[in-house]
């Protein structure tokens, strides 16, 4: 008895403890929990409510209308834009999220080895991060410094708009017209790469060789493997940049219909348009991640068959074991019927 | 004869291809060509922006003169400084990037102390939740947020980035919130429990050992707040600057949004300013961007090395 108290003794102190830090981590991050609520869960949820009303501002306060779906609808089949500009902002980020990427990567990859002059080429590289805002951005391309000036973009659109759909063409069109603007977008994700390429062991490399890997073979089965995760990080992160930039023609879309004064368009149908554009760039992320993500190596597949299959084999064993209690009180059942419906009281207990 | 020619070669091939320890010339000459083309596709709208900048009216309209300008035609920038209303809006815009950037630091310190340091249930949501709130995009919430600053009364006021900074939901503070996290994770136990023994609170230890510690997280935190809060015009023509009404409040780069319409209005207010051209734009831009380049050549280090210091790629 005694010895079970000395036991237990410390492990309620630990709870104690373990339940103090709780607190104390609740306190720390009680400012951010607060923000969560007023400035995230709020405002989605009563911004899916205006996306189902017509909102209009009188003078004496914002009228609700409830319209149910019609939003939608509305910027479906009457908006001449939206759904046009959308379709453009999905191809173009489908399309350049790979090219900023893999640009990355070659980067990262020239500058990992030894190389003179290595800060000077990263200060560069990470200079477009400083100085990337909406207004520059537009200012630049507005005055065409985001082309390179010799390349022609418009015989590559004309061969192209040939064999595929008009909104693609233009997304390719795009691509190389604002091909400055890509590139400066890649300059966190170098920095990413790199400092992931410096990370793998030099050793993994050593023994590649001498077992007779070239650098290509070396690539394939040491680099890329070893940096997948950062590279599905840097998709993502470049779907989001690219889609919160205030560079992009639907945001801005958004805006001016949000302070629109005509009639049917307003608050509620921004917020339509919002929740629309969310879901769109929240499907990109997910379709790279899916790309990016699946596809475990050899070993981790095998563990996972061999756990599936032992949960398959307890899965059986249960309902095996279920079946056979069922199929006792089933006989019980039957017996204390037959109890009764027979006569002699053989089968009876 | 054959047996030197052999050699050479062989010397000659060593030399351009490279051998087991040395790399070939022409591979470093590929590597070095290549990354001399993309540095200079890098710099390429900079250069643009600065050689345009100090073209007068003869020399953009001179095909011949491409790069250089044939007079450094300084009253592009006193021009375009004229109608950004340069000084004025410097000091505002240091104060709108300035101010909720301090608190995005200090409260994302404390956030991600809090994540990075004890566990308590439902940690996991909660960082899910971190995440996802930086994926989603901001316009989702924007309306509702803009109709709740009017109903406080705070739109045109600084306040309207304060609020949102102090409950650590400024502009990027998920990553800054990481970024803590990721750092005071690495911050050894043992210290804070040593500290615990001689009878420092969760605060008192937080203040006392971790702060010091996390000098780098916290530069990274506030250079990169401070670029983004200065780079942000939307937002903070939004909020800050007030769409409608007119505020006090204006950055560089909200200015340079509004360049065009700000520059005729200069014009006309009785200046003698010359039309608005491609060269006044480029001088505008450069200005607006001058403050932080300079930042960054100063603190270059500070924020190339940041990635490598967050720890964002694993250890």
């Amino acid at each position: 008895m005694s010895k079970k108290v000395e036991v237990k003794k410390p492990k309620i102190k630990a709870g104690r403890l373990a339940r103090r830090e709780a607190i104390a981590g609740y306190l720390f991050v009680s400012p951010w929990m607060i923000g969560v609520v007023i400035f995230l869960i709020r405002p989605l949820i009563s911004s899916f409510q205006y996306s189902l009303n017509n909102i209009r501002i009188t003078p004496l306060g914002r009228m609700f209308k409830f319209v149910g779906y019609q939003n939608f609808t509305q910027i479906w089949l009457e908006d001449p834009d939206f759904p046009g500009q959308l379709l453009s902002y999905m191809w173009s980020t489908i399309m350049s999220v790979p090219v900023i990427v893999v640009f990355a990567l070659i980067i990262a990859m020239l500058l990992n080895g030894k190389i003179k002059g290595k800060g000077i080429f990263r200060l560069i590289f990470f200079l477009p991060v400083i100085i990337v805002s909406g207004p520059v951005m537009s200012m630049l391309t507005a005055e065409g410094a985001a082309s390179i000036p010799s390349m022609d973009v418009q015989s590559i659109a004309t061969a192209l708009s040939g064999f595929l759909p008009y909104s693609l063409v233009t997304a390719i069109s795009g691509l190389f017209t604002n091909m400055i603007m890509i590139l400066w977008y890649s300059g966190v994700q170098i920095l990413i790469f790199l400092s992931a390429l410096q990370k793998i062991d030099g050793s993994l490399y050593e023994a590649a060789k001498i077992d007779g890997g070239s650098g290509w073979e070396c690539f394939w089965k040491i680099t890329l493997p070893t940096i997948k995760p950062m590279v599905l990080l840097n998709a993502v992160y470049t779907v989001i940049f690219l889609s919160n930039n205030g560079n992009n023609s639907i945001i801005t879309m958004i805006q001016d219909s949000m302070f629109s004064g005509t009639k049917e368009k307003g608050y509620g149908y921004a917020a339509a348009m919002a929740w629309i554009y969310s879901i769109v760039v929240t499907l990109i992320v997910i379709l790279f991640a899916l790309l990016l993500a699946g596809r475990k190596d050899i070993y981790d597949r095998q563990v996972i068959k061999v756990k599936k299959a032992r949960k398959k084999e307890a899965r059986l064993v249960k309902t095996i074991e279920r079946r056979g209690r069922r199929n006792v009180k089933k006989l019980e059942r039957a017996r204390k019927k037959s109890k009764y419906r027979t006569y002699d009281g053989s089968l009876g207990d | 004869m054959t047996g030197l020619s052999e050699i050479n070669k062989e010397k000659i091939r060593k030399f351009f291809l490279g051998s087991k320890d040395k790399e070939g010339f022409l591979k470093l000459f590929i590597v070095y060509a290549l990354l001399i083309c993309i540095g200079f596709v890098y710099l390429y709208p900079l250069l643009y922006m600065i050689s345009n900048s100090f073209m007068n009216l003869d020399d953009l309209l001179d095909t011949s003169i491409n790069w250089i300008p044939s007079t450094l035609a300084i009253s592009n920038y006193f021009q375009a400084a004229g109608s950004m209303d340069f000084w004025p809006s410097l000091g505002k815009s240091i104060i709108i990037a300035g101010v909720p950037t301090l608190i995005n630091v200090s409260i994302g310190a404390i956030v991600g102390y809090g994540f990075g340091r004890f566990d308590f249930k439902g940690k996991n949501i909660m960082m899910g939740l971190l995440i996802f709130s930086f994926i989603l995009p901001s316009q989702i919430t924007m309306m509702p947020t803009y109709v709740l600053y009017s109903d406080l009364k705070i739109l045109g006021s600084l306040k309207a980035f304060i609020y949102p900074a102090l409950l650590a939901q400024g502009i990027n503070a998920p990553i800054f919130i990481l970024i803590f996290y990721q750092f005071f994770k690495q911050v050894p136990k043992v210290l804070l429990e040593a500290a615990q023994i001689d009878g420092a609170g969760y605060f008192k230890s937080f203040l006392r050992i971790s702060i010091p510690s996390a000098a780098p997280a916290i530069l990274t935190v506030f250079l990169f707040s401070f670029v983004w809060y200065w780079n942000e015009s939307y937002l903070t023509e939004l909020y800050v600057c007030g769409l409608f009404k007119d505020s006090a409040w204006t950055t560089l780069v909200v200015e340079l949004k509004n360049f065009a319409t700000n520059y005729t209005a200069y014009q006309t207010t009785g200046n003698t300013a010359s039309n608005i051209n491609e060269s006044i734009q480029m001088a505008g831009t450069m200005l607006s961007i001058l403050p932080v380049l300079l930042m960054y050549f100063v603190l270059q280090r500070y924020f190339v090395e940041s990635i490598d210091r967050t720890g964002i790629t694993g250890e």
